[in-house]
């Protein structure tokens, strides 16, 4: 483990930090401790506040209250030390559509002080790594969604930053090419790297993630790792279809006294209810069958980011709608 | 900088992350940010080798503005074209390439807009560098403009007397002007909201900037009000100072009051630009 002069193991500490656009505060009041060597996610719908964080962390967005330091450096105060320590690859790629790949990799390399020979080989080097050296000399326009991302992250690693920001890294990305992403962050954390991700699936966090933050509103709800967040949701659902829809109201009063809670209603027209453990569905099973009530059929449900949302915010997370994300951008735009 | 790189890579630092940040200096030093400048402006250069469409504007405008304004204006303002042409040829140049230089700030708030500049914002260099590199790679639109002008003059049967010398030193003194008085429209570019509306503020700036000096007219012509504002134009005092360097003057007080007066521009506007730009960010 790797310390600081004061004894602090943390990659990122911050401390109630806020952002407000107008009327709307998009980051009320956050505090974190991320751990250097970890992978750190971020969990939440559009529009909760997670691009923002990172966008104050990685001092691309000044914070309205609060501090956060990155491995002791102030964001806002120390604002190019910070930037040195730092890979941000953002939700939409930011690399010069206009340039090649290798143009984009030697750009940002000479930025950063290597000399021409230097920056020539780290980008023959990166694109190799991330599988585009066949297309290093094509220009960006005939990229497809993945390797776009992939150069992206490419440019963020050119300076070998110990603290890595993927925002959405996987969002429109088909499932393999999401999976070579997954495997590109394990093998960064591996070698020493800290990441800091957010994205919108809690599969994804779990997937990832040592810790997950989940953001609402502004707003850090939870804090912990993904086994006990979905303790406390419940590790899965029981959805069961009844054969008779006369029987619906002793159904349900049978799930609340075995349960414990109120079932939901699937759009489907099923009943839904946690059920903490298999024992409990069991147990559940055995009162409807004693009760005379004949099931069409059931199902087991692992719990989704809806009902973390819902069991930690009391309400439903807004469906992912692609307009928040521009709207959050007009935002921050608005404020020049 | 302050990692180090070897040729066989691993993804992932080698050294203690707190060292690395207490080493972090957060100041970036004037030679980094000259050198870092130089790197975004090869990056405009790419970008006009990869879109040479953009140079459309830099390769009509000169060629139908000298052969447009010479015809119109020259027989009644010097009598014929032929006497007209060692007074208006500098005065068109200084008007094409700071009318060109407007579309740098166009194409800067374009620019702007794209996610790459959400990285440029991310590294550790200089604020200023992505701007300077941006307004760097745009004299080469002001050298095309310049070049297209004075051989356009040329056909038409321009002989100026003050020679090769006399031409390159007035067309590099145009250049280094242009580029200066570009920093007023790309601080425009950056705190307007969209392309469009750069072009509409810059041109309310450029058309009395470049139509009330003696580009195009005589200032003795002009009502005492207007002459005296025509005057202090520093546009005018550039269109002076091209206008005795081609004529084999050589180098004037004009010259001097242009520089000084781009340099103004320079040290009020770079800041003002910067500053909009790193709140924008």
């Amino acid at each position: 483990m790797t310390t600081s002069t004061d004894g602090s193991t943390w990659a990122v500490e911050a401390r109630g930090l806020v952002k407000t656009f107008g009327d709307n505060r998009a980051v009320d009041g956050i505090d974190l401790q991320i751990r250097t060597g970890a992978v750190y996610g971020f969990l939440g719908p559009n529009g909760a506040g997670k691009t923002t964080t990172i966008r104050m962390l990685a001092t691309l967005l000044r914070p309205d209250a609060g501090t956060a330091t990155v491995f002791g450096r102030d964001v806002a105060r120390e604002a190019q030390a910070v930037r040195s320590l730092i890979g941000v690859t953002g939700q939409y790629a930011s690399v010069d559509e206009s340039l090649s790949a290798t143009e984009n990799l030697v750009l940002f390399a000479r930025l950063l002080g290597l000399s021409r020979l230097d920056a020539r080989r780290t980008s023959a080097a990166l694109l190799e790594e991330f599988g585009l050296t066949e297309a290093a000399a094509r220009p960006l326009k005939n990229f497809s969604g993945g390797m776009r991302r992939r150069l992206d992250l490419a440019a963020s690693l050119i300076a070998q930053p110990p603290l890595i920001f993927l925002d959405e890294p996987t969002t429109g990305l088909d499932p393999r090419t999401r999976l070579q992403m997954w495997e590109t962050v394990r093998r960064l954390v591996a070698g020493g790297s800290t990441v800091l991700l957010t994205t919108q699936y809690l599969d994804e966090a779990d997937q990832l993630a040592d810790r997950i933050a989940v953001i609402d509103r502004g707003r850090l709800v939870a804090e912990g790792t993904g086994a006990e967040l979905k303790a406390s949701v419940g590790t899965s659902r029981l959805q069961l279809g009844l054969a008779e829809p006369a029987d619906e109201p002793e159904a349900l009063r049978i799930a609340r006294s075995v349960l414990g809670v109120e079932p939901t209603r699937t759009r489907d027209g099923r009943l839904s209810a946690p059920v903490p453990t298999a024992d409990s569905a069991g147990d559940l099973l055995v009162a409807l069958r004693s009760a005379g009530i004949p099931l069409h059929d059931i199902a087991v449900q692992e719990p989704t980011l809806d009902e973390v949302f819902l069991t930690l915010t009391g309400h439903a997370s807004a469906a992912p709608a692609p307009a928040e994300d521009a709207a959050d951008r007009d935002l921050e735009e608005a404020r020049a | 900088m302050t990692t180090t790189l070897t040729p066989a890579r691993s993804a992932a630092p080698a050294v203690d992350p707190y060292a690395l940040a207490r080493a972090a200096g957060n100041r970036v030093t004037l030679g980094a940010t000259v050198r870092q400048s130089f790197s975004m402006g090869w990056r405009g250069l790419l970008k006009v080798r990869r879109t040479p469409e953009q140079l459309f504007d830099v390769t009509l405008q000169p060629i139908l503005f000298t052969l447009m304004f010479t015809y119109i204006f020259g027989g009644a303002i010097a009598g014929d074209v032929q006497s007209y042409l060692p007074f208006f040829i500098p005065g068109i140049l200084v008007q094409t390439v700071i009318t060109t230089s407007v579309v740098t700030g166009v194409q800067l708030r374009e620019d702007m807009d794209k996610g790459v500049f959400d990285r440029f914002r991310s590294l550790p260099i200089a604020r200023i560098a992505p701007l300077a590199g941006a307004l760097l790679a745009d004299t080469i639109r002001y050298l095309i403009a310049t070049t297209l002008t004075m051989v356009m003059g040329l056909i038409m049967g321009w002989r100026p007397d003050g020679g090769a010398v006399g031409v390159v030193a007035a067309g590099l003194l145009v250049v280094v002007s242009a580029w200066a008085l570009s920093w007023i429209f790309a601080f425009f570019g950056v705190i307007a909201r969209s392309a469009s509306s750069v072009q509409g503020i810059s041109m309310i700036v450029l058309f009395p900037l470049t139509f009330a000096s003696n580009a195009f007219v005589p200032a003795d012509t002009l009502p005492g009000w207007l002459r005296s504002f025509v005057d202090v134009n520093p546009v005018s005092h550039l269109v002076t100072a091209a206008r005795d360097l081609t004529l084999g003057d050589g180098v004037t007080a004009d010259a001097g009051w242009a520089l000084l007066g781009a340099a103004v521009v320079v040290a009020v506007f770079a800041p003002l630009t910067v500053r909009a730009y790193m709140r924008r960010a």
